[in-house]
């Protein structure tokens, strides 16, 4: 076969010479090689006691968001739900009503949202499709359960805690300092 | 014999029954040396394979039907899961299949940094490959080792996509975000630590007399036989034909760098080996190249990293937030709405283990009319009867390992 370009270099097929023939100069040397990792840090971690940082971009459980007065930011204006390739998502829209501006910070809202778990692929096309910053995936994993039925998270499960009625449960959700953009993991 | 109470002279078969001189055995669809859903309905003659059938489509997933509904975007979690060794190559491959569809320019800075998530990614498929032979001769303790470092590659990803297998790393014009300080100090522990294992490596398996008798000839091909195939990658360039798509038709500019394709001989176990080892090391000077490459830019310049598309490019999140404009872009693109050219594609990049090509019609629509993966893999699997006949059973389990074989690109 002739060669199609100049950069060919045909790799290293020498044979066995009359070391390698003995056979155990090579496995002493393999024998030093795994001796040497004997005596070196491990690798492993202790998983449930000692966990691992992710990054803070890492892609896990979704987060319905709030603002800073506590209101929900979803809209319920469906980007998320196209944008997802597992089609894991429904929501229903509603009206705010006189009186619930608290709640809702705009004028309609997510009445149904939910999330099926064992759909979804956690690609992290929803936290970029979302125009009003209410869904992203936090830095957790989305734990084990027994029942299938479990799995479909209802908005309750997914929403964040009132930053104004329970402080320190939404500082602890959050994770984060505050102000940091978790799209560029800038602050 | 004497001892036994049944003697085989007085077995009687069942009156029809043809009497055979070999033996059937099913090596998968689920055994723990097929690394993945292969089924192999192997004749064997005592130890010998004398004929071996090909079962593929164990999981089979439709995606090339699923991409017919999807918009380009939607696309690329689909090509994480096809070789999920090495997914970013196979993501940078899609996007850049649009790219070249919707006619995006990119600027050098994404080149390069798509160069060293490519080079990367191609180094752990050819290490977890290179590993995983020498488990399948007994050797468990090297593939151990390496996945430190493979665990390190995985931190980068996790740094800037957010995952760290199913990557969805990139979008159509560049990267979701800029690479950060961490990638960078990740990316230069890889390199100053990573030779070291791959030398380890080399130690344990390279010259050992147990692993070169295993490997030295199981499973060859030679290069006619694997060009009729189709064969490409690491597996045609062990059979002696130095082909490589990076540097036959370069793409993100592969043109720009310096490296050598090794090239073996027989195509046997060990050339692959070998012609693996040996584009890890290449894989690596790429890298040191293209961060070199990376450093030199200067200003705003060194700051890019996605091409000024508007139409295709998701507008940055606070202009979304604040400014009309960019809210429309940004509904525009999630809904797929915007403009597509008719037309078709191909594009071809060097995967993990071959030439991975899309081949993608659109008629203008806001999904693909037709999207068809070329999936080096699946060719491989065609020509696994014919490289195993004649073999010991043994040596066919290593010969499927080491044509790196991966169930999720075999069937799409």
């Amino acid at each position: 076969m002739q060669s199609l370009t100049n950069r060919n270099k045909p790799v290293d097929r020498a044979p066995m010479n009359f070391w390698e023939r003995l056979y155990l100069p090579e496995i002493f040397k393999g024998m030093i090689i795994t001796l040497r990792h004997l005596f070196k840090r491990k690798a492993t971690i202790q998983y449930p006691e000692q966990k691992r940082e992710f990054s803070r971009v890492w892609r896990g459980l979704h987060v319905l968001n709030r603002d800073e007065e506590g209101r929900e930011r979803c809209t319920a204006c469906g980007l998320c739900a196209l944008a997802c390739p597992a089609e894991a998502i429904t929501m229903e829209a509603a009206e705010r009503e006189l009186g619930e501006e608290n709640l809702y910070r705009e004028e309609k809202y997510a009445a149904k949202y939910e999330i099926n778990m064992l759909r979804c692929i956690f690609c992290g096309l929803c936290e970029e499709a979302c125009p009003k910053d209410a869904v992203y995936l936090s830095e957790t994993v989305a734990p084990a359960d027994y029942a299938r039925k479990k799995f479909i998270y209802t908005k309750e499960d997914l929403l964040i805690p009132n930053p104004v009625t329970e402080p320190e449960a939404y500082a602890k959700a959050k994770g984060l300092e505050p102000n940091e953009n978790r799209l560029t993991g800038k602050r | 014999m004497q001892h036994l109470e049944i003697q085989p002279q007085n077995i009687k078969l069942p009156e029809g029954s043809i009497e055979k001189q070999t033996t059937t055995l099913n090596l998968g669809p689920t055994h723990p040396a097929t690394h993945g859903v292969f089924q192999n309905i192997l004749e064997m003659d005592g130890e010998r394979i004398v004929s071996a059938e090909q079962t593929v489509g164990y999981i089979h997933r439709a995606f090339e039907k699923l991409a017919e509904r999807r918009p380009l975007y939607q696309i690329t979690p689909l090509t994480d899961r096809l070789n999920y060794c090495s997914s970013p190559i196979n993501n940078m491959g899609w996007h850049m299949t649009c790219e070249k569809l919707l006619r995006i320019q990119l600027p050098k800075r994404v080149d390069y940094m798509r160069i060293i998530i490519m080079e990367l990614a191609r180094i752990t498929d050819h290490l977890i490959c290179n590993s995983v032979v020498g488990v399948d001769a007994g050797a468990f303790t090297g593939f151990l080792y390496v996945m430190q470092y493979r665990e390190l590659v995985y931190e980068i990803y996790e740094e800037i996509c957010g995952a760290r297998l199913t990557t969805n790393i990139g979008r159509i014009g560049g990267f979701e975000r800029n690479f950060n300080n961490t990638v960078w100090t990740k990316l230069e522990k890889f390199l100053d630590e990573y030779p070291k294992a791959l030398g380890e490596l080399d130690g344990l398996l390279l010259r050992n007399r147990i692993f070169m008798e295993r490997t030295i000839g199981a499973g060859p091909i030679s290069a006619d036989r694997a060009l009729n195939y189709g064969f490409t990658g690491p597996n045609l360039r062990a059979a002696g034909v130095d082909y490589d798509v990076r540097v036959h038709t370069p793409y993100s500019s592969y043109e720009d760098f310096d490296f050598i394709i090794p090239t073996g001989k027989t195509g046997d176990c060990y050339d692959r080996f070998l012609v693996r080892d040996e584009e890890m090391k290449q894989s690596l000077s790429i890298i040191r190249q293209a961060y070199q490459k990376i450093q030199e830019f200067k200003g705003p310049e060194a700051e890019v990293f996605h091409a000024d598309v508007p139409e295709y490019y998701l507008p940055k999140k606070e202009d979304v937030y604040t400014k009309m404009e960019a809210l429309i872009w940004h509904f525009k693109i999630i809904m797929g709405e915007v403009e597509m050219p008719k037309g078709e594609v191909y594009h071809c990049v060097e995967g993990g283990n071959g030439e991975l090509g899309f081949y993608l019609i659109s008629d203008g629509g806001r999904t693909p009319y037709r999207l068809h993966f070329r999936r080096p893999c699946f060719i491989y699997y065609q020509a696994y009867s014919e490289i195993t006949k004649g073999s010991m059973l043994s040596d066919a389990v290593i010969t499927m390992s080491s044509l790196n074989l991966i169930a999720g690109e075999m069937d799409a």
